[in-house]
Formats: C-alpha cells, sequence, structure tokens
C-alpha cells in the first residue's frame, strides 16, 4: 500500500449567488413549487434564445482573479449535446476550447501550490426526481449560473483535496460568488483519483468519484477510493476508467459507467451567443473592486493580530465569521488573542450543545465580545461565564444579542473585595490544617487547591486572581 | 379600402384557392375579423401597416395559435408568445390572416417535405411554389394576404419569392430578431417579407428590423431609409461569373432574363462590374455541414418530454426518444439531423464541420473582395424556374443543388433581395438576386424596385 502515491484533481461546480439565472430573467431560487421557476427561454420551449446575464460574467470574473487566474479577453459558449430528460433543449451551453478563465492557482494550509486549469462558466440543468411512480422533473434549477473550476491533478492526498476544496470554497465566499453550501448543493465536487507507484511519472488509470456533499465525503471517497485502487492493483487486476458514485451511507463508492459508454458530446460554439469580450479597462475595475482574500487575511490573521495559526484557519473558514470577527475586533484588537479561541472552542461547544447556526453568533459577536473582555478582566469567573452562556444559548425566545445581554445581568457581580473574601479564605485554611502544612512544606501547586475550595464557599462566583493574591498573602506570610 | 373589406377580399381567396393551393396550415378568420374591426374603429392611419394583412410561415409563434414548424413532432402545440417580428406588425397596425405551410423545420426548397402536405403554385397549379416559405409565397401570389413573413437560412425567402413571382428578401444576418422563431441552422437563419412589390417588402422589413434585446444575436447596427431612385447613375454592379457566365446547369431562359436585367441596370446608369466569388462552388457543401450540424442540436428539443409527439408506451427512455422522433420527424430532417451529428462527431468535426466553417469565412472573404469594385451583386436566385411537384423529391442532392446561388449570400451573414424579372417561355416566374454589403439592405431594395419596374411598367411610380 504504502508503495502506491495518489494523484488527484478536482473538479467543483459553483452556482453563482445572481439574482436570476444565466440566460433568462427567471429567478435563482432553492425549492420552489416544481416547474414554477421557469420560463421559454429555460424550458427550451421553440424559438426561445439565450440572453447571457452581465451578473454572471461578473462574478466568473471574480472567480478568475480571487484564483490568480488570467481572465480571458474572448471566451465562447459551446453547446454539449446529449439527451436527459432534465436537460431541455438537449444541449447544455457550456463552455469548452475557450473558457473565461486560464491558469490560476490555490495555495494550501501548508504552503503547496495546486493548479487549476480553468473556470468556465455552464448553465445547470433541472432536476430528475425519481420515486415509485416513475421519474419526474423539476425544471426550476435549469438554467441556474455555474461556474466549474478544474483544478491540475496536484494534489496527493485526501486531506490535501479537503484543503485545497476548503481553500477555494473560502475564495469564493468572500467574493460573493457563491454562497458556498456542499449540503443543498451549490458548491458540488467531483474528484479525478488515480495511483501510480511512488516514483513513476506517468499517471495511472483515473477514475472520477461524484456525490459527495460535504467536506468529509470528499475526504472519506478519496481516502476509500485511494484505498480500493491499491487493493485492486496488489490483486493483480488493472484499474478500469470509470465514473463512480460516492456512498455516504456504506462509505464505498459504487460503479456508474465506464468510459466505453460514455458519450460524444460533439462540442461546437453555440451560434445564438455570440464571443463574450471582456473589456480591460473593466477588467482592471474589477481587479480593483476585490475584498481581502482568505490567505491575505489568515496572515494578517497571524502576523498583525498575533491569532495562532489553528484559530486564523478556524476563523477564515467561514468568511462571513471573519467579517463579523473584524468589525468586532476593530476597536480591541488587544483582544484578538483572547477573543479567537473563545469563540473557536467556548461559544463553538455552546452552539453544537444547544444545535444553533453559526450566523446567529456573528450578529451576536459585540455582545461576545464585551463578555469576553469581562471574563478576561476577572469581572466574571470561569463558572459564571459557563453559566452565562448556557443561560444564553439555551434561550431561543429572543435573538442571541438580547439573550446574552439579559443572561449578563443576571450574573450579577464577581466578588472580589477583600471584605467579602477574607473571612471565607480562613474558614478554608482553617478546615484544611493539613494542607497549609503541606504548602508551607513547600508544595505551592496547593494553592489550587485552596482556591477551589473558596470557589466553592462563594458559590463560582469571585474572583480567581484576587483569592489567589490574598491567600498567597495569608500563607506565606 | 378598409381593414374589414381587405381581410374578406383575402379571407375570399382562401376559401376559393386554398383547398388546392394548401398554403396555409392554419388560417386564423375570426381573429382577422375582429382584428380588422378593431383597427377599423381606430382609424389610425399613421400606423405603418395600419389595417395591412400578413400571413406568417408557421415556424414563427404567434401567441396562442398553432405552431408546427411544418412538422408532425410540434402537432398541436401552441406557443405562449408572440415572436418579436410578430409583436412589431400587431404594433404596426398589421392583421395576421393565418400561418403558412413550409418544409419541415425549413429543410427544402419545395414545401412538398412539409409534414402535413405540399403547397401547390398558384401560378402554376402542377408546380411548386419554391421553399421553404413556399405558403408564404403561396399565400401572397394567390392574393391570401398582401404580404408574408418567411424564414431564410440558405435561400428559403429568396427562391419562394421567385418562384412565386415575387419580391423576398432576406436581411442581413443579426438585423432581425429570431426571438420565437423556431431554428433550423441558428448562425443564417433570419426572418424577412415577401410581397408583390419591392416596395412593400421594404415597408414590411422597416417594421420588422432592429436591435430585439431577446436576441443576443440581433444588432443595434442603425437601419438607414431606403431612397427611391429614378436612375442608378454611379452605382456599381457587380457580376458574378460562377453566378451566370460559368454557372453550372444554369436554364437558358434564366441566364437570358439575367442578361435583360443587366441591360435595364446599364441603361439606368449602372455600371456593370465583373467579378469572380472564387469559392462558390464549395457553398453548397459548406452550407449543409454547417446547417445540418446546427440543425442537430436546434432539433434535439423535440424529444417527446414536454411538448410535441410522443410514442405511447416506451419500454425505455431511450425507446421514448428514438421512437418519438422515428415517427414523427421526416425523413429529410432525420437525413439532417444525422448528416448534422456526423459532422460534428469525434474524429470528424476538424474534417467536416470544422473545414466548413473555414470555407465559410472564404466565402465570405470572396464577397469583401468583391465589394472592392462593386456596391451590389446581380445575379439568379434559382438556376431553373419551378419544377414539377415530385420532380425531385426522390433525389436530394438535385435539390441541394438548386441552392447553388442563394446559400453563399446566407454563408456571408450578407443582405439579399429576390427581385421578378419576367417569365420564362412557359410563363413560369424567374428572380434575379441582388446582394448587397453588410446592413446595405437600402441599395439592394432601392436597385431592385428600379429593377422590378423596369420588367413590370404596370407598377405605378408611388
Amino acid at each position: 500500500m504504502s508503495a502506491f502515491e495518489a494523484v488527484i484533481g478536482l473538479e467543483v461546480h459553483a452556482q453563482l449567488l445572481t439574482r436570476t439565472k444565466i440566460f433568462c430573467s427567471c429567478a435563482v431560487t432553492v425549492g420552489g413549487e416544481p416547474n414554477t421557476r421557469t420560463c421559454p427561454v429555460c424550458l427550451g420551449l421553440p424559438g426561445a434564445l439565450p440572453v447571457l446575464n452581465a451578473e454572471v460574467v461578473r462574478l466568473a470574473v471574480r472567480a478568475g482573479l480571487g484564483t490568480g487566474c488570467t481572465v480571458q479577453a474572448i471566451s465562447v459558449f459551446a453547446r454539449k449535446n446529449y439527451f436527459y430528460p432534465d436537460l431541455p433543449k438537449g444541449y447544455q451551453i457550456t463552455q469548452a476550447e475557450l473558457p473565461v478563465c486560464l491558469d490560476g492557482q490555490i495555495v494550501l494550509d501548508d504552503g503547496k501550490v495546486a493548479r487549476i486549469q480553468r473556470i468556465h462558466l455552464e448553465e445547470d440543468a433541472g432536476k430528475s426526481i425519481h420515486g415509485d411512480s416513475g421519474t419526474r422533473v423539476d425544471l426550476n434549477r435549469a438554467g441556474t449560473p455555474l461556474v466549474e473550476i478544474v483544478g491540475h491533478p496536484d494534489l496527493r492526498t485526501a486531506d490535501e483535496a479537503v484543503s485545497y476544496l476548503r481553500e477555494l470554497r473560502g475564495i469564493l465566499v468572500t467574493l460573493g460568488v457563491c454562497d458556498g453550501n456542499m449540503e443543498e448543493g451549490s458548491l458540488r465536487c467531483d474528484a479525478n483519483v488515480s495511483i501510480r507507484p511512488i516514483g513513476q511519472e506517468m499517471f495511472g488509470t483515473r477514475v472520477e468519484i461524484k456525490n459527495m456533499n460535504s467536506f468529509r465525503s470528499v475526504r472519506d471517497a478519496i481516502a476509500h477510493e485511494i484505498g480500493r485502487q491499491a487493493d485492486v492493483i496488489q490483486d493483480g487486476h488493472a484499474i478500469r476508467q470509470e465514473t463512480r458514485l460516492w456512498n455516504a451511507d456504506f462509505s464505498r463508492t459504487e460503479s456508474m459507467r465506464s468510459k466505453e459508454e460514455a458519450a460524444d458530446y460533439r462540442y461546437f460554439p453555440d451560434p445564438d451567443l455570440l464571443p463574450l469580450h471582456i473589456d480591460p479597462a473593466w477588467l482592471a475595475l474589477q481587479r480593483a473592486d476585490l475584498p481581502e482574500l482568505p490567505a491575505a487575511r489568515k496572515a494578517r490573521y497571524q502576523g498583525e493580530l498575533g491569532l495562532d495559526a489553528r484559530a486564523a484557519n478556524w476563523l477564515c473558514e467561514e468568511p462571513p465569521r471573519a467579517d463579523a470577527f473584524d468589525r468586532t475586533i476593530a476597536d480591541a484588537p488587544e483582544l484578538a488573542t483572547a477573543f479567537a479561541p473563545f469563540l473557536m472552542t467556548q461559544v463553538q461547544a455552546q452552539l453544537q450543545r444547544n444545535d444553533r447556526p453559526w450566523p446567529e453568533v456573528d450578529a451576536a459577536m459585540p455582545a461576545l465580545l464585551r463578555i469576553c473582555r469581562k471574563w478576561r478582566a476577572g469581572q466574571l469567573a470561569n463558572k459564571m461565564l459557563a453559566e452565562l452562556l448556557q443561560t444564553a444559548f439555551a434561550d431561543t425566545a429572543q435573538p442571541l444579542a438580547d439573550a446574552l445581554a439579559h443572561a449578563e445581568s443576571l450574573a450579577g457581580a464577581v466578588v472580589s473585595d477583600v471584605a467579602a473574601l477574607e473571612p471565607v479564605i480562613a474558614a478554608v485554611l482553617a478546615k484544611f490544617p493539613g494542607e497549609v502544612a503541606k504548602y508551607r512544606a513547600g508544595q505551592k501547586q496547593l494553592v489550587g487547591f485552596f482556591v477551589g475550595q473558596a470557589m466553592r464557599q462563594l458559590a463560582g462566583k469571585a474572583d480567581a486572581q484576587a483569592i489567589a493574591a490574598l491567600l498567597a498573602d495569608k500563607l506565606d506570610a | 379600402m378598409t381593414a374589414t373589406a381587405h381581410v374578406e377580399a383575402c379571407l375570399g381567396q382562401i376559401a376559393a384557392r386554398d383547398g388546392q393551393i394548401a398554403a396555409f396550415l392554419h388560417v386564423d378568420a375570426d381573429g382577422a375579423r375582429a382584428r380588422a374591426a378593431v383597427l377599423d374603429a381606430q382609424a389610425d392611419w399613421s400606423a405603418p401597416l395600419h389595417g395591412l394583412t400578413i400571413a406568417v410561415k408557421d415556424n414563427i409563434a404567434v401567441a396562442g395559435q398553432p405552431l408546427t414548424a411544418g412538422s408532425r413532432m410540434l402537432a398541436g402545440y401552441v406557443p405562449p408568445r408572440d415572436a418579436t417580428v410578430v409583436a412589431r406588425l400587431l404594433a404596426a397596425g398589421a392583421v395576421l390572416v393565418g400561418k403558412t405551410n413550409m418544409d419541415e423545420f425549413g429543410m427544402g426548397s419545395s414545401t412538398e417535405l412539409s409534414g402535413f402536405g405540399p403547397t401547390r403554385n398558384p401560378l402554376d397549379v402542377t408546380r411548386v411554389p419554391g421553399g421553404s416559405s413556399g405558403g408564404s409565397a403561396a399565400a401572397v401570389a394567390a392574393g391570401m394576404a398582401w404580404a408574408a413573413l418567411g424564414t431564410d437560412t440558405g435561400g428559403s425567402i429568396r427562391q419562394p419569392a421567385a418562384f412565386c413571382g415575387l419580391a423576398g428578401l432576406k436581411p442581413t444576418y443579426g438585423r432581425v430578431s429570431r426571438s420565437g422563431v423556431v431554428a433550423y441552422a441558428s448562425s443564417l437563419d433570419q426572418v424577412g417579407p415577401l410581397a408583390t412589390t419591392v416596395r412593400d417588402v421594404a415597408r414590411v422589413y422597416a417594421v420588422i428590423a432592429g436591435h430585439d434585446p431577446l436576441d443576443a444575436t440581433s444588432t443595434d447596427e442603425p437601419v438607414s431609409p431606403v431612397t427611391w431612385r429614378g436612375d442608378l447613375a454611379g452605382l456599381r454592379i457587380g457580376v458574378a461569373r460562377e453566378h451566370l457566365l460559368a454557372a453550372e446547369g444554369l436554364d437558358a431562359d434564366v441566364k437570358q432574363r439575367m442578361e435583360q436585367a443587366l441591360d435595364a441596370l446599364r441603361t439606368r446608369g449602372a455600371v456593370i462590374v465583373p467579378v469572380s466569388l472564387p469559392h462558390t462552388r464549395h457553398a453548397i457543401a459548406a452550407y449543409y455541414l454547417v446547417a445540418t450540424a446546427e440543425a442537430s442540436a436546434n432539433l434535439s428539443r423535440y424529444d417527446g418530454l414536454r411538448y410535441g409527439q410522443r410514442v405511447a408506451n416506451p419500454p425505455t427512455l431511450d425507446a421514448l426518444y428514438t421512437h418519438s422522433r422515428a415517427d414523427a420527424l421526416g425523413k429529410e430532417v432525420q437525413r439532417r439531423i444525422l448528416l448534422g451529428t456526423f459532422a460534428l462527431s469525434a474524429g470528424f468535426q476538424d474534417a467536416f464541420y470544422q473545414k466548413a466553417c473555414r470555407v465559410r469565412r472564404k466565402i465570405a472573404d470572396d464577397f469583401a473582395q468583391a465589394w472592392q469594385t462593386c456596391d451590389l451583386l446581380l445575379g439568379p436566385t434559382s438556376p431553373v424556374p419551378p419544377w414539377r411537384l415530385g420532380e425531385k423529391v426522390a433525389d436530394p442532392l438535385a435539390m441541394y443543388l438548386m441552392d447553388a446561388f442563394t446559400v453563399g449570400p446566407s454563408l456571408a451573414g450578407l443582405p439579399a433581395l429576390a427581385v421578378p424579372v419576367g417569365v420564362d417561355i412557359q410563363r413560369l416566374p424567374i428572380g434575379a438576386q441582388l446582394i448587397g454589403r453588410a446592413f446595405d439592405e437600402a441599395t439592394i431594395l432601392a436597385v431592385g424596385d428600379v429593377l422590378q419596374r423596369a420588367f413590370d411598367p404596370t407598377l405605378e411610380a408611388a
């Protein structure tokens, strides 16, 4: 097994965030009553003609600029011919020989560069819904604008593939090109996987894997497929060039069609659409309009804010989260190193426990920063913080920010004045004379035990640092 | 004359003759009468086509009226929207009388290849009216409509106009919207008018020409008005040797009428310039590859699933496609789909489709070269006068060769006008073809008008 290395290239379809479809003015929506978001153009009625939506071009160009591609001055739409019930015209309008963008790259977490071959524009097909009473076709999705981002086979492991996809998704979401939702299919990924003996230049026979709708399934499917191919070769068989579907329920890939069944798509330029010309002056404006991309943001988080790589990556995985973080931290950059791990651990744990989605947190970030600041200043004890967060996140009756403010008001003040703490500390020391003796004999770590006991007496609502200071006064006196 | 009287006259002609001619697939008598009544009440004489009857080729959508494009595949299909050209005609005050017969999906040169039976030439009912806009031409020639819309991919307006003694214009590619027009070959298809006179053609053309946001290939090139002229002083008219002197299979009468036409134009001050279009002999091959390649994709939507004809109880999806299409599409349509599919296939695309595209550019270059020395070209529309029904229908290649002079301007995207220039010894009409520079419809219309008057002094000077 270890004698092989994998060669992986991803083909990513991203649904563009436009209001209307690529060649008509029907609304792009998820769901809707079947066949209600349609018109003669996306139904392929006789005589209907496609007219390119300019916003689609803007978003594809942004995707290209964000991935370091060369945006092509001229690109051409082509017809990809095949018959299928959810393809109303009997051909898909896509770009073949001359795509809108060429030659880009994605930098992975570990600094490795994976090349992008091309980005092309195309229309989505409808959906075939297979049921007991036969197959039904919903054409609401037909004509939804997509970019297909084709990567070179530069990836070598399932983890690299996931890293590539995460980075690419971060770029597309940051640019407003795609919402990045893999479960709903607005970001879809196919993988071409082959293996070869380590040291061999030539690629092995590749297998295309489809139907992976989460990062996890991308990792699992590719890892599984690498293992399957190694088994096939070690059993003395050859890999068949084919398309396989990932079955997440059984954690395996299943054969869908082999190359012998592959269609001849007879691509040719679509005579209904003129070549797409991109004006250099307009392109320069688009380039100037790019926001900070995830790679630059991660570098800034580590360089300027002092975050560790894990927190920086985690924040940038969801660009809206990083946006909210940036807005919130703008006036208090000194809190960044505390606030980022606070979000990543405590806050995320609360979300999971209460099964709430992350975007709620983005809106409540100022309140969370306020709480984090108090906690760091000792105005909220650990236990108080935990209770506060738990109360607030369990409260679904009001917006999270309001729930946090409410829970904060209930939490009360931490006990920190000497007059209140001294009797408690005296009582603790009186109760554990043995431990006091051990401490004085040199077991200084017992200070934690005394702080804990005092906290227990004070129901956790005390300033631990104040207790520790008083303890030191008494014990070391 | 009121719109109502005019409509009644047309409907009377239809009632009297269309049983034999079969120009129409659908006559909207009630709709035409109702609209005429409304127009008469409004009496808006500023509308450029106020109260004039127009027949519409059945591959052009009129909302609520059946649309078949001459194919049984589309029997029963009713489009939800008007084609842009139809909307413009209605806005200009026209009355639509019905939908005219055609070779299925525009694939033919005689209107014998309609899924609903042939149309006959009103000037000689033993003969074809030309095609594929044969129904439109026959309707106008028989007085069933003042003018008609046709579509022209490789000659389908010009040749039937010539066969029925009419004027017919194929505008520059991109000049007239294709939105709502059933596609045959998208890079060649254009809508244009057929009418008795060049001036009437120009009137309809002025209404339908111009940019349409629903068709990405329609241009916003300004449409210049036609300046009608009495003489042609200073005009250089090119004659391609490949269209006349060296043309193969050119009928003697046709040739003679062309020479008379040139004489007539010379008499009126034009200079006749010999030119050459050396790639003409490759035009038919290039045309039948490009057009069928595009058609093979354009006709894929007729799969029996969403509209049109579907075979009953197909055992599999493949059977549904195969049998629905094999049953409902005619032989010639199937032949062209197969030809086009082959021309685009892996391993053959370069030798056929790509090469045809290269020839197409050479043909366009030929014309560009000709424009160095002349302002327009004159030649025959069809090498022969209208033939008898059934004469060529069994020999598709012979039929394709009839397009020798019309496919060149189509491939080059140029405007071309058929103009009646008299009759042959059997009194069958003969049409000249005037080919103009891109977007210069005005010149060929002006010259066409002079030419038509030269052959028909009865036309009043307007």
